[in-house]
């Protein structure tokens, strides 16, 4: 046994629909994952910070507020400025499919619609984590 | 059934305890108002699509604002960037106000604005907007929604602790008790709760405990309860399990009618009433063959009518994956034109009622309501137990069990977990919003701030200041701040230099 994949569940924005990101939260910890959740309101800027202090594999950020095309595109600039290009990006929310497929083509690696089987997204984890931990 | 009496448990519809209904003669005499929910973009987008409202029918307006707005943040404010005019209409000022309802007659339309600790400022917006057409703040009715403490425990879109929040909504209750007599202050809702993942038994308790705790605001506050009570409204989510929706609102009446009588001492009749806006439930949609939507909603809507709603939201069907379009919100405002004109369910009160089943789980639903107030007492009241995390602790842990059910397929969501599609493609149109309302939005903004009187705004704010530290009521002042234009950021930022913000521990 490796050790645990560790997530960061953030809610960046200034939206407070947090049921889907505790709903993925208390799924991930369900699956033995180590979960942090960072609470409402988060910059990029505080979720970057909080992802490395963490030293999370994987980031899961959760948009409801239409703001995903500013929000996404950030983190993956902030982590890549920081040399934290390691920690993997997913995400969930009202995000229309060609947003998603911009999304994905800027790095983040997979956005998770309404729906959703929280199964499909702690498979996801663990085989993107694969590699790294087990 | 066994111990129910008629005129002690239900009574005719519009006598207490109102179980059948808040007025006796309910639909027969006058259609609910068909009130959808509407705003994105700048206020001349809103303005366009609540013409094309009014003119396909609707009979109030309802205004969606954007997250800036609601969290009291400025178009060109840092935090604002990639949110203005998303999720609802951007408003900044006073002047944004005046062009959200260009062309609207504020004496003849009422208007719902969902809007929270930022309520105030947006309320004295849209006095200052009727007063600048010559109409009087006694002639104009509306609603907003002013419900901090479900902020706190579902909505999340709080600003200041909640201390200050209740003195700004006591504020607001006496400044419209002595001058706009025909709003409506609060909103007690009820729908945020739910859509946050509560049982329909925890919407029903949260919502009425927050009730309460408003009236024991104005009492403490020395308002005659029957001065503000009266112009207390709720707003309910109306879901997918039709009998217990129907029952819940029956309860709500019920425990409200008899709170309000026997323990808070409101002798005027209207301060008995539960009245009551409904929205079908949001999260009850799905991305998956999403004109499903428009079956589940109209369910839904029925359930709101049966139940006895003074004025109804209809969802669009492709709100799970956008703002609604023009075609998807004219769908959605025709269901409830079908209800009312086609089906007949109007033309008879509360038919339900004496249906063993019905009352049988109304009165559980009042059982079960009941049992939470006790535990919210045992925490020491409303505050203590937001303090405590219990309300989001209970909501999160049903939403939770809720998603393991759909996932283990206990409970089945049709086109989710069963009677799916493969290769389902998307087959209606999708609103879009240009990054550019967010860019024309910021340079209204400087423009304002260029033109108006920036000296006569730092001596409102000021004065803003003094009072917002002192006892008197905050309503006079924030008027003259948006009188003369004074942004709703910048009026928020001096509240917070003396209120402090809320701060919320996270957990899951």
């Amino acid at each position: 046994m490796g050790k645990k994949i560790r997530v960061l569940v953030a809610k960046p924005g200034l939206d407070g629909h947090d049921r889907g990101a505790k709903v993925v939260a208390n799924a991930l910890r369900d699956a033995g994952m180590e979960v942090v959740y960072t609470g409402l309101h988060q910059t990029p800027e505080m979720i970057a910070e909080s992802a490395i202090q963490e030293d999370v594999d994987v980031i899961g950020l959760s948009i409801l507020s239409g703001a995903h095309l500013t929000m996404f595109p950030r983190l993956v600039e902030l982590l890549a400025e920081r040399g934290a290009d390691h920690i993997k990006i997913i995400g969930g929310g009202i995000i229309p499919d060609e947003d998603i497929a911009r999304l994905e083509e800027m790095g983040v690696s997979r956005l998770f619609g309404p729906g959703t089987d929280t199964r499909d997204i702690i498979e996801f984890i663990r085989k993107s984590c694969a590699d790294s931990v087990s | 059934m066994a111990n129910l009496d008629y005129l002690e448990d239900l009574g005719f519809p519009g006598e207490f305890p109102f179980t059948r209904g808040v007025y006796p003669t309910m639909y027969r005499g006058r259609f609910w108002t068909m009130r959808q929910f509407s705003g994105f973009g700048t206020a001349r987008d809103t303005n366009k699509r609540y013409h094309f409202l009014l003119d396909h029918g609707q009979t109030g307006l309802s205004v969606a604002f954007d997250m800036p707005t609601i969290m009291g943040y400025d178009s060109d404010h840092e935090r604002s960037e990639g949110e203005v005019g998303r999720c609802g209409v951007a408003i900044d000022s006073l002047r944004d106000m005046e062009i959200h309802f260009d062309g609207i007659d504020l004496a003849k339309i009422t208007t719902s604005m969902t809007i929270n600790a930022p309520a105030s400022i947006l309320l004295a917006f849209y006095l200052c907007t009727g007063e600048g057409k010559g109409t009087g703040f006694d002639q104009m009715g509306g609603t907003i929604q002013n419900d901090i403490l479900k902020e706190y425990i579902a909505q999340k879109s709080w600003i200041f602790p909640p201390e200050p929040s209740m003195r700004i909504i006591t504020d607001i209750l006496a400044f419209c008790s002595d001058h706009v007599p025909r709003w409506n202050t609060i909103s007690i809702s009820g729908y945020h709760i739910r859509e946050a993942g509560s049982t329909a038994a925890q919407e029903l308790a949260f919502t009425l405990a927050d009730g309460f705790a408003y009236v024991e605001a104005g009492i403490a506050a020395g308002i005659d309860v029957d001065t503000f009570a009266p112009r207390l409204s709720f707003f309910f989510n109306a879901h997918l399990d039709f009998f217990e929706e129907i029952a819940k609102y029956r309860a709500a009446r019920r425990i409200w009618a008899k709170r309000m009588r026997d323990m808070y001492g409101a002798k005027d009749p209207s301060s008995w009433l539960l009245r009551f806006h409904t929205q079908t439930a949001g999260c009850s949609l799905t991305a998956q063959q999403p004109e499903n939507n428009i079956v589940r909603t109209a369910y839904q809507a029925l359930s709101a009518v049966l139940g006895g709603t003074q004025s109804l939201h209809t969802n669009s069907m492709d709100e799970t994956l956008a703002l609604p379009s023009e075609k998807a919100v004219r769908i959605a405002l025709r269901t409830q034109q079908l209800i009312a004109h086609e089906t007949g369910v109007a033309n008879t009160i509360d038919p339900l009622a004496g249906s063993y089943f019905i009352e049988a789980k109304t009165r559980e639903m009042e059982e079960k309501a009941q049992e939470y107030f006790r535990k919210i007492e045992e925490l020491g009241g409303v505050i203590k137990a937001i303090e405590k995390g219990f309300f989001q602790k209970e909501i999160g842990r049903a939403a939770y069990e809720y998603q393991k059910a759909v996932e283990e397929r206990r409970k089945v969501i049709v086109g989710v977990n069963r009677f799916k599609l493969e290769g389902e493609k998307l087959e209606i149109p999708i609103l879009k919003i240009d990054h550019q309302v967010e860019l024309d939005q910021r340079e209204a903004v400087r423009k304002l701030r260029e033109e108006r009187d920036n000296d006569k705004v730092a001596r409102e704010l000021e004065r803003l200041k003094e009072t917002a530290a002192g006892p008197d009521n905050l309503m006079p002042v924030i008027l003259d701040c948006a009188r003369c234009y004074c942004t709703e950021g910048e009026i928020i930022q001096v509240l917070k230099e003396v209120f402090g913000e809320y701060q919320e521990p996270p957990f899951f």
